[in-house]
């Protein structure tokens, strides 16, 4: 299972404990995440369900490239950081 | 009378309440977020405050016994897979709520309706206080709606809404750029409105194109709604058949130039604004912040400025930061550089609130 940890910048927003979920690809594993956390997935994904504008994703330290569809690769052993971009302020 | 106003500011929300013949600032909430619009329903007490997270986007919050409950903000539908839609600079169109840029409530007889608002140009409604929203896919999907342009912002964005107090099916909305539109059947149609308006920006045959109109506010008289006020772009123009045409009212000292309007809601001739020097500049004239009121449909304006500052001040109020109370005889302006002055006298004087807020996008009594 891959762990998604979540910037510290949304928990006074909403609560987005450290999680752990099964999945091939960064949507698969959010989506999980999401699933049991539905306040959440708003303040990382958009209306279309992409990435919002200024925030990043890391699959073991690498910034994920498919912005639009997050199919990039995950791993069991990944973990996944949800940040936000400097390009926000 | 109303002894509340909400102040939505860049840093908080702020909860000002008139005690002793005197305003003073009772609180905040939010406090260090975006929060840029308010809206307190008169039917059942509830008030909504639009926040804007920038890296999380925007969201919308409704007023509990106890405090502030996050609720479902106006979602955009699935963009068409292979669909195109792109600015004016080439640039993709993403289907996604940018900003809530007016909430309205329902006629008395629609208990819960809430009307939104929005960047890119959609416009929402929900039957149940906000729990849900549907957006209008009649006003999307006309094609008009596609030449829509920024006006101020890259993206184009409703600003204001009317419900037709005698009958809240028809329903007139703004939008910087794209006009005015209306609907008589609650949003089943839409027909675009504003014959009369004129577009100094735009190429001479094409400035009394209606879709090319910035209006930067709206308002509808309540006990006479057929009189419409709009602040345009470039200049002020009153309607007095429910915003079907437009005459422009010209040489208005000061400025015709500003961002919002109020009408009063039992005299249709009566409306305040708040002129800056076009639009390059933006600034108060000669650094004096000014109110401008007609009593008699245009014909004669009254500066207004007791009490306000009237050296060095480079104060704008947006189109949501001038708040008429109900009975119409209170207003409060508050301004970009964090001035926020209340009137109790349809704005002969004015009480300065405080001038160290953060930068002020709306106020409303409530």
């Amino acid at each position: 299972m891959a762990k998604v940890v979540f910037t510290p910048n949304v928990q006074r927003h909403v609560g987005c404990p450290t999680a752990e979920a099964g999945g091939t690809t960064v949507r698969e594993v959010l989506e999980k995440v999401f699933a049991d956390n539905p306040q959440a997935r708003g303040y990382v994904l958009d209306d279309q369900s992409a990435l919002r504008r200024h925030m990043t994703i890391f699959v073991d330290g690498q910034m994920i490239r498919d912005r639009a569809h997050l199919a990039d690769p995950v791993k069991a052993s990944s973990t996944i950081h949800v940040f936000q971009a400097l390009s926000g302020g | 009378m109303s002894d509340r106003l909400l102040v939505s500011t860049r840093k908080g929300l702020f909860t000002v309440m008139r005690n002793g013949g005197h305003w003073d600032i009772s609180g905040v909430d939010f406090l260090g977020d975006n929060v840029t619009l308010t809206l307190t329903d008169s039917r059942d007490g509830k008030s909504y405050a639009a926040l804007d997270h920038g890296h999380f986007g925007v969201k919308l919050h409704r007023s509990t016994a106890n405090g502030w409950e996050e609720i479902a903000g106006p979602a955009y539908p699935p963009k068409p897979e292979g669909y195109e839609e792109k600015d004016m600079w080439g640039r993709e169109i993403n289907w996604s709520t940018n900003k809530i840029w007016a909430l309205a409530a329902g006629g008395p007889d629609e208990p819960g309706t809430i009307w939104c608002g929005t960047l890119p140009g959609g416009l929402f409604r929900s039957n149940d206080h906000g729990q849900s929203w549907e957006m209008m896919r009649t006003l999307w999907d006309h094609p008009l709606r596609k030449k829509w342009a920024g006006g101020g912002a890259d993206l184009p964005g409703i600003h204001s809404i009317c419900v037709d107090p005698r009958n809240a099916k028809q329903v007139s909305i703004a939008v910087s750029t794209g006009g005015i539109w209306h609907t008589a059947d609650g949003g089943k149609s839409w027909t675009q409105r504003g014959e009369g308006m004129r577009a100094e920006y735009m190429p001479p045959e094409q400035a009394h194109e209606p879709n090319a109109q910035d209006v930067h506010c709206l308002a509808q008289c309540r006990a006479a709604p057929q009189r419409m006020w709009v602040q345009h772009h470039n200049g002020i123009f009153v309607s007095s058949d429910e915003g079907k045409t437009f005459t422009e009212i010209k040489d208005v000292q000061p400025s015709v130039f500003g961002f919002p309007v109020a009408v009063h809601p039992k005299e249709p001739d009566t409306a305040w604004f708040v002129p800056e020097i076009k639009d390059e500049k933006r600034i108060p004239r000669e650094g004096k912040l000014a109110v401008t009121r007609t009593r008699d449909g245009g014909k004669s304006f009254e500066v207004l400025s007791k009490g306000l500052p009237q050296s060095h001040a480079y104060d704008v109020v947006y189109r949501h930061a001038l708040a008429l109370d109900d009975p119409g005889d209170r207003l409060a302006i508050g301004s970009t550089t964090g001035g926020l002055w209340v009137s109790e006298d349809q704005g002969d004087s004015w009480a300065c609130v405080s001038h160290t807020l953060p930068p002020i996008y709306a106020v409303r009594f409530a």
